[in-house]
């Protein structure tokens, strides 16, 4: 999932000091499932920011949606109406979301609560880790199922660096050296001569160096 | 035979060699590098330039190079794979190749957590292992990263790169120097070596594979101006092992310089002679270049050989 | 049994199931302080409820600090149902610690709640 956490209030609070009335938009998708923008954390939000500003003696009106998911433009057309007459849109979905929103509702002032930090899942609850680097050509099958491209701080290919000391990296005692875990779990598999193999430079063009990503399915395309 | 650099020279001619380190200041004026290149000339076949290490900007390494070269130094430069891509890279070789340097260090690059600028963002196109690669390809069979052909003038390196006997998982370090080895790297640099008993147990598995015999390991030292210093390197550095008897013998020394130096000197005539298919010594003589003069001179590794042009 | 008479009671299953959002609509709703009663730690019938709730109580507090309330306007204590007398203390307790603090800073002529609120 997409793992994302919510700005300090009163930077999301300085985005919207000129309007009058808000419209805070969830989303039931990632977002919810690590606890940064679903039904519930929006509606905290739009407490705390009509609390703050109550005190400024400068009140905010606050409506509140949530969307099934605000990656999926049928979802955000439920809010037609309800965002007229706002003055703005905050949005508590990752940065896809936002520009979603932002695009239907050209004309509105749209905001982002959240930083989009990583494509992840939790280790137990309450905390997420970053598993995977987007990169457009999947390499697991090589690393023992790990990821070295995100998880290693370097994105070494013929890891691990001299860096790598009693299975962390150099730049933190608590992250785990991703070469390591590779270096472990290919020995479990009996297949540490794997390793021995140099890796080529990497075809970047796959991932954001390529520019702007698009993926096309032309059997499920309708029209 | 032809030899691509003055260091390839002193190796293969069966010379034990000496290589120092200059790191470029902070600043833009190169008369302290010039300084000490001036004063350990005649002391070391080569002397590495230091690429921002810890990631720290400095003058860059090839600028360096430059002045190094011009007080009468070989150089051998320092390239990481963190501020650069293999656009970037490749065009600070064929300028370094351009200006006479002759020798090209491969490595990875600290991270720049550690450095002046930790908000940077940093590249990692390729990897240390594939640069290697890629500077060997560039220089036998005349082709740019991308593999097109470069038509004239192809830069011819000796290419050089680093092991880490210190770093873990230890069984994969011998194989990871392999790696290099395969990849194309003629000399090796290790980082510096406090402790003796793992870099002979390096060794001994570099010798099985005869790895010795494929490339030049050259055994990385560093004098140890004080007991804290040593202690730092201990608990801070991550891939370096001090054992606590060196931070109790500064300690307790009553001038602990000398005792760094004199211990420095222990260690690389050790080396030199109980430790079989060492080629060479390189002394990391951090922010204490004046000192380097003594330690060859006191191990008997002066003068340096000398060879027509 | 007798307590402060300024107290209002909102009655949950468990301390586990308090919401940030109650405990934030209280204050927005005109109270001055709130606090939660959780069972003793370690006699929970849904075994860490009482310790969720000590999370959340402590993450509304820094909210509230942030937002300008002040995190000293909310706070969690252990009891068990048998300590009337405890509970009485507290009450009092906190009726006192409010006193000093003044009323919410919500309840002051410029922050009153307006109509439109949603």
């Amino acid at each position: 999932m997409i793992v994302a956490q919510q700005k300090p209030l009163q930077e999301i609070a300085d985005m919207v000091s000129d309007c009058k009335k808000v419209l805070l938009v969830g989303c039931a998708g990632c977002v919810t499932v690590c606890l940064s923008g679903g039904e519930k954390e929006t509606e905290v939000m739009s407490s705390a920011l009509r609390i703050k500003r109550r005190l400024e003696e400068n009140p905010l009106t606050t409506v509140t949606f949530t969307a099934t998911r605000q990656c999926d433009p049928e979802y955000i057309a439920e809010m037609d109406e309800m965002v007229k007459d706002v003055d703005a849109i905050i949005s508590l979905a990752c940065g896809v979301g936002v520009q979603y929103v932002a695009e239907r509702y050209s004309d509105k002032w749209v905001v982002p609560a959240l930083n989009t930090n990583f494509i992840g899942g939790s280790t137990v609850h309450g905390i997420w880790e970053e598993k995977c680097g987007l990169c457009g050509d999947c390499v697991l099958h090589k690393t023992g199922g790990i990821c070295p491209i995100i998880r290693c701080s370097k994105s070494i290919l013929n890891g691990p660096c001299g860096g790598s000391q009693y299975g962390k990296c150099e730049i933190s005692k608590d992250t785990d050296c991703a070469w390591a875990l590779i270096y472990e779990r290919m020995k479990t598999l009996g297949k540490l001569n794997k390793l021995m193999e140099i890796q080529p430079p990497k075809d970047w063009s796959t991932s954001r160096d390529g520019g702007p990503r698009r993926a096309t399915r032309e059997d499920v395309i309708i029209g | 035979m032809k030899y691509l650099s003055k260091l390839q020279q002193v190796l293969e001619t069966g010379n034990f060699a000496v290589t120092a380190e200059i790191g470029p200041p902070k600043h833009a004026s190169a008369e302290g590098v010039r300084h000490h290149a001036h004063m350990m000339k005649d002391y070391v076949d080569a002397t590495n330039i230091t690429d921002c290490q810890t990631a720290i900007v400095r003058i860059s390494s090839i600028a360096t190079g430059v002045h190094v070269m011009d007080c009468g130094i070989e150089p051998i430069v320092q390239m990481t794979c963190r501020d650069r891509n293999r656009i970037a890279m490749q065009a600070d070789m064929l300028g370094a190749y351009s200006l006479g340097m002759r020798n090209l260090l491969c490595l990875s690059g600290d991270h720049q957590k550690f450095g002046n600028h930790p908000t940077s963002k940093n590249v990692y196109d390729v990897d240390s292992m594939q640069l290697i690669y890629l500077v060997k390809r560039m220089r036998d069979e005349k082709k740019f990263f991308s593999g097109e052909e470069i038509k004239e003038h192809e830069p011819q390196f000796f290419i050089g790169a680093v092991a880490n006997p210190f770093a873990d998982p230890f069984e994969f370090r011998v194989d990871r120097l392999e790696k290099k080895v395969e990849a194309g790297a003629q000399f090796i640099q290790t980082q510096c070596i406090f402790d003796m008993e793992r870099f002979e147990r390096f060794m001994e598995m570099v010798r099985e594979r005869g790895l010795h015999e494929r490339t030049h390991i050259l055994a990385g030292v560093t004098p140890l101006k004080s007991w804290r210093g040593a202690k730092y390197m201990q608990s801070n550095v991550s891939g370096m092992i001090v054992p606590e008897e060196i931070v109790q013998r500064l300690k307790s020394a009553e001038d602990p310089k000398k005792e760094g130096v004199d211990l420095c000197i222990e260690q690389i005539n050790y080396i030199k002679d109980n430790i079989k298919g060492v080629h060479g010594v390189h002394v990391m003589a951090i922010a204490w270049e004046e000192i380097i003069p003594e330690i060859v001179q006191r191990c008997g590794l002066y003068p340096r050989p000398k060879f027509e042009d | 049994m007798q307590y402060a008479p300024n107290i209002r009671i909102v009655e949950m299953t468990c301390t586990g199931n308090t919401d940030h959002r109650v405990l934030l609509q209280a204050f927005e709703e005109g109270a001055d302080g709130v606090y939660v009663a959780g069972c003793m730690e370690g006699d929970c019938h849904f075994l860490k409820g009482n310790i969720r709730a000590r999370k959340r109580v402590n993450a509304v507090k820094k909210l509230l600090d942030e937002i300008g309330v002040g995190g000293d306007r909310l706070e969690m204590f252990n009891l068990s149902s048998a300590q009337g007398g405890r509970f009485a203390q507290i009450a009092n307790e906190m009726t006192e610690r409010i006193k000093s603090l003044g009323p919410s800073p919500l309840n002051k002529s410029g922050a009153k709640k307006k109509e439109g609120d949603a």
